[in-house]
């Protein structure tokens, strides 16, 4: 990804090749450099279950995995993640982790239009990664950042604190 | 909206960084965890020609003691400051700060030296490298220096950093048996910038405070000590008379500025308020 100094600031409407590994599978695409991921994921790969809200950092739909941590897809360029692993809302569900979750929202209606919901779960699945059995008012704090225009958060809390429960108990919710 | 058009490079070395700005002039822009820039890209606030990468840079990473400080390098995550053992151990005013800085996910990519460097006077860490007696080391292509954090915050967004120049590391002195740290911010909501935030670092023998020092954030250009409502506690037990005058010393500390959601009154209301509650949980050893 190195120029030699004359191109150093004349590729800005150039194509990069960037490689990524996207939901367990190696991937490469041709972004400008201006893409941000977010775009990348959903234009390029086709990937749309994650969704482009605000692109300011401040709504929490455009959350995915990237080395195994939650960030925003709207705040970083597709270049600035070659060479990384990322998972999206399809490779969480494909991969069965977060099936409980899942169920667990969608028994206690914590959605409605669905729109925040990958994100919520990208950060839901952060939390119970790190915190094992969240208080309420922990949940609350992790999902600061995540906007949900429906159903209030009170259900998605719910799902959120019994999915903790049910994992600490041994099982899973459903 | 999306950035204007601009090239990009990643940085192997700090030499690499400096040499691609110093080639670029004006036209570059540093990114970290790009947190802060990428939105100011976004709305065209900024529009760089070249974007020098430089969370690649190995010099630029770790957590480790040196001397009698804690170094902590620039490209230190936010949310390190809540993991790192390090920081916990010897810089706890950093770990207590961390929660208070944006929500989780921006934790993750936000880094500690893109925070100082751009020195938003709502943020937590400027103002605690204040209240830490921290150093800012700084690379730049007249060679490196560290400089003291009361010298660095110059005006709004101005530091005293120089076009093309990084901070690699910040070095805060380590935390002692015989102090006492305290933090806490005022926020309409969790994650927001705060109406009003505050840090400190005192030094006792037994309840006597020997030195102290108060920052505060969001209340003007720049990240603020308090010298004066430092200066009458000295030598306090921290009493209520001793807290009430520091108080009221707040007023030629602070000059809030006049805006239409908070008058300048309620900002320097609201940090009165604050600095009493932080003084008595540091009296009673917090
Ligand atoms: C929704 C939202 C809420 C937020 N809330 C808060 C909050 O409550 N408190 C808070 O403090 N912050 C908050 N932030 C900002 C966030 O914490 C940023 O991470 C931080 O301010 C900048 O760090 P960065 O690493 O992302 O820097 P970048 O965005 O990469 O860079 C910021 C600036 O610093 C320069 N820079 C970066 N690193 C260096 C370096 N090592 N040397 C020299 N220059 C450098 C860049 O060129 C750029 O000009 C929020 C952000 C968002 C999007
Ligand atoms: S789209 Fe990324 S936070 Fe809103
Ligand atoms: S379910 Fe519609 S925004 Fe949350």
């Amino acid at each position: 990804m190195n120029h030699s100094d004359e191109t150093l600031l004349d590729d800005a409407d150039e194509t990069v090749r960037v490689r990524l590994v996207v939901n367990g599978r190696k991937v490469a695409c041709e972004v400008a450099p201006r893409e941000t991921l977010v775009d990348c994921l959903r234009n390029s790969l086709e990937l749309t279950g994650t969704h482009a809200g605000c692109e300011m950092g401040a709504c929490g739909a455009c959350l995915v995995q990237l080395d195994g941590r939650a960030v925003h897809s709207c705040l970083m360029f597709a270049v600035q993640a070659d060479g990384a692993a990322i998972n999206t809302i399809e490779g969480l569900s494909d991969s069965g982790l977060i099936a409980d979750l899942q169920a667990e929202f969608h028994r206690r209606n914590a959605l409605q239009c669905g729109f925040c919901t990958p994100g919520m779960l990208i950060n839901a699945h952060e939390l119970l990664s790190q915190v094992a059995q969240p208080s309420r008012e922990e949940i609350r704090d992790a999902l600061s950042g995540n906007y949900c225009r429906c159903t209030g958060y009170e259900a998605i809390v719910d799902a959120i604190d019994a999915v903790a429960k049910a994992r600490s108990a041994g099982g899973g919710a459903t | 909206m999306k950035a204007r058009a601009f090239s990009y490079f990643r940085a192997a070395t700090i030499d690499q960084a400096l040499d691609a700005h110093a080639r670029a002039g004006d036209d570059a822009r540093f990114i970290a965890g790009g947190q802060s820039l990428v939105p100011a890209l976004s709305l065209r606030l900024q529009a760089p020609r070249l974007l020098i990468d430089i969370t690649h840079i190995d010099a630029l990473r770790g957590v480790r003691r040196d001397g009698g400080y804690l170094r902590i390098g620039a490209l230190t995550r936010h949310c390190e400051m809540l993991s790192e053992p390090l920081i916990a151990e010897f810089a706890p005013l950093l770990h207590a700060a961390a929660p208070f800085v944006a929500h989780p996910a921006i934790r993750n990519r936000g880094t500690f030296g893109g925070s100082v460097a751009l020195a938003d006077p709502a943020s937590e860490f400027p103002a605690m490298t204040l209240a830490l007696d921290a150093e800012i080391e700084i690379a730049g292509a007249s060679g490196g220096r560290r400089i003291k954090a009361d010298d660095f915050f110059l005006d709004l967004f101005e530091t005293a950093l120089q076009p093309g120049e990084l901070i690699t590391a910040v070095f805060v002195p380590l935390f002692k048996a015989d102090q006492r740290f305290a933090f806490d911010e005022l926020a309409r909501r969790r994650g927001d910038y705060a109406l009003v935030g505050c840090g400190m670092l005192a030094t006792f023998t037994g309840e006597r405070v020997d030195d102290i020092r108060i920052s505060f954030f969001s209340v003007g250009n720049t990240p603020t000590r308090v010298k004066g409502a430092e200066a009458t506690l000295i030598g306090s037990s921290l009493d209520a008379e001793r807290i009430a005058a520091a108080q009221a010393a707040l007023e030629g500390d602070l000059a809030p500025p006049d805006s239409d959601e908070v008058p300048p009154a309620m900002r320097l209301h609201l940090a009165r308020v604050l600095l009493g509650r932080l003084l008595g949980r540091l009296g009673e050893g917090a």
